[in-house]
């Protein structure tokens, strides 16, 4: 066997397997090829080069992901004034149908672009990509890209983000975390919203909460936030802050910010973007 | 939902190898497809025959395999089977562990005619 990674290849045995050899056929006469890379390459590679040009113009790029209705739009009206004291801040909405969601970011006089998807349950890398042509980079310190309201497509599209943010409000369920595993083991920060409606919920637990988050083996803080309790703002903003300064701080160093679990599972497998 | 995305994103890239090793048609392609990778492999095989009509890999079968889920637990020093849902150590508990297997969502090979070539 090859040392190297374990394929049965050997010094003894290559020139079989080499062009015209005599195991380079399978038995019906056809040709393998290896070739293993991400089946969402081409994706990953756009993602890559939106990545690039938001640290070239030191954006922040932070992905809200969550079901539809748990307050993804909430959360940024009723924040969008205190960090806007701050930070230069745009929006990219995206749904599958309507121009709503951007309304109402702009008028909070924020610059939202929204991506009207059609069918798609999910944004991807080229749809963001097509949504940054819309905007002046250097006039924006924080992007918020609020994907499609859906558990369970957004996960698996890199879109350029440094953190993915998912959101769960309490009347979905604190077990939400174990049935979309995908989404909450991507999550960099989960927050948890709508909880001024708890002293009526007697069946969410944010502890039980927190512990199926740790389950799937994610360190990610969990904030409890209600755009209703203006009380509970500092914590979530503290978090954007402590983004910043880190994106800051890498990009200093010439480097970038990834969402925490892609590198693992692209390095996992040996491959680069 | 998005299988069929993910389905002509592996069309494209089998294309491309197609292509480049001047294949007349594809007969086998291999996917690895793991339970944490967000692809269901089920919704996959329904979506291939849309995304591949008319394709060099229209007539090709579609292989795909599944890693199990697996966790390293350094705690124990040891790895272990885990569930999506639960990605915890088997043996101490500990929720601390790094995913060894189950997240892939890879082209890992695929079977070929070539052209013939012209003498």
């Amino acid at each position: 066997m090859c040392d190297t990674c374990g394929c049965n290849v050997t010094h003894g045995n290559r020139h079989l397997i080499a062009p015209g050899g005599k195991l380079s056929k399978i038995e019906n006469g056809a040709d393998a090829v290896s070739v293993l890379t991400g089946l969402l390459s081409e994706n990953d590679h756009m993602a890559a080069h939106n990545r690039e040009h938001f640290d070239r113009h030191g954006v922040l790029a932070l992905n809200l992901m969550s079901s539809p209705g748990s307050g993804k739009t909430s959360l940024l009206e009723s924040s969008l004034a205190t960090l806007g004291k701050r930070f230069r801040i745009a929006v990219i909405e995206g749904d599958l149908e309507t121009e709503n969601d951007a309304k109402r970011i702009r008028a909070h006089g924020v610059d939202a672009i929204q991506i009207v998807t059609g069918t798609a349950c999910h944004l991807d890398a080229h749809m963001v990509h097509k949504a940054l042509h819309e905007l002046n980079l250097d006039d924006i310190d924080i992007l918020f890209i609020e994907n499609v309201g859906n558990l369970v497509c957004p996960a698996s599209f890199d879109l350029g983000q440094h953190r993915n943010i998912t959101l769960l409000s309490v009347p979905e369920g604190d077990d939400k975390p174990s049935k979309y595993p995908v989404m909450f083991r991507a999550a960099d920060l989960v927050l948890l919203t709508k909880v001024d409606l708890l002293p009526v919920l007697d069946d969410f637990s944010t502890q039980r909460a927190y512990d199926n988050v740790r389950a799937l083996a994610n360190p990610a803080p969990v904030i409890e936030f209600s755009s209703k309790q203006e009380e509970r703002l500092a914590d979530w903003v503290d978090w954007v802050d402590q983004q910043v300064e880190e994106h800051r701080q890498r990009r200093d160093q010439g480097e970038t910010l990834r969402p925490k679990v892609q590198p693992d599972g692209m390095a996992l497998h040996g491959l680069s973007l | 939902m998005h299988e069929l995305s993910v389905c002509q994103a592996l069309i494209d890239q089998v294309a491309r190898v197609a292509r480049e090793q001047r294949a007349a048609r594809v007969s086998v392609i291999h996917v690895s497809v793991g339970p944490l990778s967000g692809i269901e492999p089920q919704l996959l095989e329904q979506a291939y025959p849309l995304a591949a009509a008319g394709s060099l890999a229209e007539d090709a079968d579609l292989c795909i395999e599944s890693a199990p889920i697996r966790v390293y637990c350094d705690q124990c020093d040891k790895e272990s089977t885990a569930t999506a849902s639960r990605l915890v150590c088997a043996d101490c508990g500990n929720w601390r562990t790094t995913l060894v297997s189950g997240d892939e969502l890879l082209l890992t090979h695929v079977e070929l005619f070539r052209e013939q070539a012209h003498v």
